[in-house]
């Protein structure tokens, strides 16, 4: 059997589906995608869970499917949150140095990024990450390791994303009654953009687009690192809705003529053109103008992007953004999204790719299976550091710890 | 011929707005347009020195260092509004302003509605023609056409509006930048010749200026123009059959999805009832949630031939047009009865002089009340909507609006 320590699973529940990538990293830190499990999702509406029972059922069966076609036993997962309630923001961290000769230490960086991290934050809401951008140094800026500076004041900035502690936990425990260890929470929209950047695009300054069934989550790099994260309770979903109420068709109806006839852009040949719905006998039901379809279609996604063009305007980003912007979720093979998106972000859009990983190819292309990827990645990312760190002893103990629970 | 003696009654002048407009006033200047006075407005002198307009108005400031606006329509704004004077003068003395503009540039978006301003206080009745710009010129520029537009049809009686992108129609992959730029500067010429015939040649069925604007106002998201001719035996079926395959009606389907139509039909002597009749026929036929407004005129150099301007306008979907929806009761009464409106004076054309001074008074007064007019009730938003799915999950609410009611719906998108 194989060795499952190195096997990184990722897990997204999912508005429209539950989707489990399960990653093994090779010797140098690589990840390489063996297998995936998906499952469609019932009892969770804007990323969030509304019925356990229904949402625990699907992640068995998602869990199930990954396990069979990768041939391992799940144990530990990351797990993906999203929802309205997530927000980021950027903090600042300050320590003086006090040492004689003004040399910057270990110590030193370790205190600065604690004071960062000591966050006012409501009762209720909790710190999902916080990610370290960049050091200051007597207000010097730009520094990545001032390990061995000299200098009297030491600066960090951090980038919080924060949420609400029950909405976060209700996924976790569910996760946990499957008999499954949570290694980590982590917010979609950093999974997604660790999935599709590579490190040259994060430098240049990027934006990560994940339209969802029920959320959009969107994550800013400038610099090389994550300058803005955002979550808007948006999706594929409002665009099913919608159409049900335009078109007056039940929602399932609505779905299907989403994926079958939706366009971001109206269609110019469409115009005019009807279709007609029939019942499974093959009887025509109602008749249904195209055009009114991929309107409906065309305007939501289109305030999808407004809102983040917006925001992304308040928060003074737009022009730190050289490498454009970067679609995926299940929204992303609307066709024409990227000309939609285009002039309103007023950026090169593309379809994004997940360059940074290797293995099935069919799961590496789908735009949903984005997340759950990135998820795994972080994994990924987080065990080599770990390990990195690590001393011969812990090592041992890693080993023998491992042959025990077998 | 008492319609002729309008015509000679009244004085029209054509502003050309703009480095758009001075060039398409030139394509006008000429042949036609015979008793207009032709005026061009610009910042940029070289423009101004390369047009044949009879009136030239250089509208300079040393801010400017003669530099032109430099696309920016609040500079231009700024300079009209000092020379406002300068404009309102230039304007006296017609009855009917034609403002020619390519909107999207600093002097046309800025310059226009202020310019209609002016024309508009001097008792004149304005008809602004533009065109938007391509898609490709870039967003900046189509926001500033739209603010301009926006501005330009709060103050003026009726706005025809032409996108150039629908001139992409009508080129292929070869035609050169300079003739797709002379095709669209010919269709808005087109337009304007097809209006200026309606109001100047001697109707058979006339078309009041009335009636053209409240066309035109209100409404056009955008408007289409198609000017088509045909000779000989079988003209009237033949000219429909070419407006039906005008590129710029999408093969009829700009009739069938416009929302008010004018259709002008202009033939020699020969012109018989029966065509008009015909022609009619087929095009509320092609037309049919359209408001049609049609008019026939005779002009004695048009032997053996047929010609046909249609206009089709299309109602923005958020704007109502209540002007024109009262129309439609009396449109069969239109031409023997004065609507109550203010905008309706009736044509003094045998008035005496001093009647008529009297008349255009009472227009200016009445244009005082149009602003009031447009003013609409409000309806408070009670319409329960439901929320589908969404109905017992959390509102996702973003700057005050729900975002969970359908976007269609929010925005006042109309399907039907």
């Amino acid at each position: 059997m194989f060795d499952d320590s190195n096997i990184i699973v990722g897990l997204e529940i999912g508005t429209s589906k539950v989707c489990v990538v399960v990653g093994e990293q090779n010797a140098d830190g690589a990840l390489n995608v063996v297998g995936v499990g998906q499952s469609p999702a019932r009892g969770v509406r804007k990323g969030e869970i509304v019925d356990a029972a229904q949402a625990e059922e699907c992640v068995r069966n998602a869990i199930v499917e990954a396990e069979q076609m990768a041939d391992v036993e799940i144990r530990n997962v990351y797990l993906g949150v999203t929802g309205g309630h997530i927000r980021g923001f950027n903090n600042r961290g300050v320590h003086p140095v006090v040492s004689a000769d003004r040399e910057i230490s270990e110590d030193d960086v370790q205190d600065v990024i604690k004071n960062a991290k000591a966050i006012n934050l409501p009762a209720e809401n909790t710190v999902v990450h916080a990610v370290r951008q960049h050091f200051f140094v007597d207000g010097q800026d730009g520094i990545t390791n001032p390990v061995g500076m000299l200098g009297a004041r030491l600066e960090v900035d951090v980038h919080v994303v924060h949420g609400i502690t029950n909405r976060l936990q209700n996924a976790v425990r569910l996760v946990k009654g499957l008999q499954l260890e949570v290694d980590e929470i982590v917010f979609n929209g950093l999974a997604s953009s660790l999935a599709l950047l590579t490190n040259e695009q994060k430098e240049l300054g990027a934006l990560v687009i994940d339209i969802g069934g029920g959320t959009t989550d969107y994550v800013v790099y400038a610099d090389g690192v994550i300058k803005y994260t955002g979550a808007l309770a948006l999706g594929g979903d409002h665009v099913s809705n919608d159409l049900g109420h335009g078109l007056k068709v039940p929602l399932s109806r609505a779905e299907k003529l989403k994926l079958e006839h939706g366009s971001a852009l109206v269609d110019e040949a469409m115009k005019g053109r009807t279709l007609t719905i029939t019942n499974e006998l093959g009887m025509p039901l109602k008749t249904i103008n195209v055009e009114h379809l991929q309107r409906i279609v065309s305007l939501r996604l289109e305030e999808i992007f407004q809102i983040v063009a917006q925001d992304l305007e308040q928060a003074g980003l737009t022009d730190y953004l050289r490498a454009g912007v970067f679609l995926c979720g299940g929204c992303a093979r609307v066709p024409q999204i990227t000309k939609l998106a285009e002039p309103i972000l007023q950026m090169p859009v593309s379809l994004g790719q997940t360059n940074s990983v290797s293995g099935l190819k069919s799961a590496l292309d789908q735009p949903e299976f984005v997340t759950a990827i990135g998820l795994a990645k972080f994994g990924s990312l987080k065990t080599r550091k770990r390990e990195g760190k690590s001393s011969f002893q812990d090592k041992i103990k890693k080993t023998i710890g491992t042959i025990l629970r077998r | 011929m008492a319609a002729l003696e309008a015509t000679k009654a009244r004085a029209i002048k054509i502003f050309g707005v703009g480095g758009a407009g001075v060039s398409l006033l030139d394509a006008l200047n000429g042949e036609d347009f015979v008793g207009a006075d032709f005026v061009a407005v610009n910042t940029d002198a070289p423009s101004l020195a390369a047009s044949s307009a009879a009136v030239k108005i250089h509208l300079e400031t040393k801010l400017m260092r003669g530099l032109g606006t430099g696309g920016d329509p609040d500079r231009g704004r700024a300079i009209a509004e000092e020379q406002f004077a300068t404009l309102k003068t230039a304007c006296e003395g017609s009855d009917v302003i034609f403002i020619i503009v390519g909107l999207g540039g600093g002097a046309g978006s800025g310059i226009s509605p202020v310019l209609a301003r002016a024309a508009e206080e001097t008792g004149a009745l304005v008809l602004a023609f533009v065109t938007l710009p391509f898609l490709c010129e870039g967003n900046r520029r189509q926001q500033q056409a739209q603010q301009g537009l926006e501005q330009l049809k709060s103050v003026a009686d009726g706005v025809i509006c032409l996108p150039s992108q629908k001139a992409f129609k009508l080129i292929d992959e070869n035609t050169s930048v300079l003739d797709t730029f002379r095709i669209t500067g010919g269709l808005l010429v087109e337009g304007v010749r097809g209006v200026w015939q309606l109001l100047t040649r001697p109707g058979l069925i006339q078309i009041h200026f009335n009636d053209l604007c409240a066309l035109v106002r209100d409404r056009h998201s955008e408007s289409v123009f198609a000017c088509v001719e045909a000779a000989g035996a079988g003209r009237s079926r033949e000219v429909v059959e070419k407006l039906i395959a005008h590129p710029l009606l999408d093969e009829g389907r700009a009739l069938a999805e416009s929302d008010a139509v004018l259709v002008s039909l202009m033939g020699g002597k020969d012109l018989t009832m029966a065509e008009v009749n015909r022609v009619m026929e087929q095009i509320s036929r092609h037309a049919e949630r359209a408001q049609i407004i049609m008019g026939a005129a005779v002009d004695v150099a048009m032997k053996n031939k047929l010609s046909v301007t249609v206009i089709a306008a299309r109602q923005n979907s958020n704007t109502e047009s209540p002007g024109v929806a009262d129309d439609s009761s009396g449109q069969t009464s239109r031409h023997s009865i004065a609507r109550p409106a203010s905008r309706c004076v009736s044509q003094p054309q045998n008035a005496a002089l001093d009647q008529r001074e009297q008349l255009l008074k009472q227009h200016a007064a009445g244009r005082g009340r149009k602003s009031a007019s447009k003013m609409r009730q409000q309806q408070l938003p009670l319409a329960i909507i439901s929320k589908g799915r969404f109905d017992k999950s959390e509102p996702t609410i973003h700057r005050g609006e729900d975002l969970d009611i359908p976007t269609y719906y929010r925005r006042g998108v109309v399907l039907n």
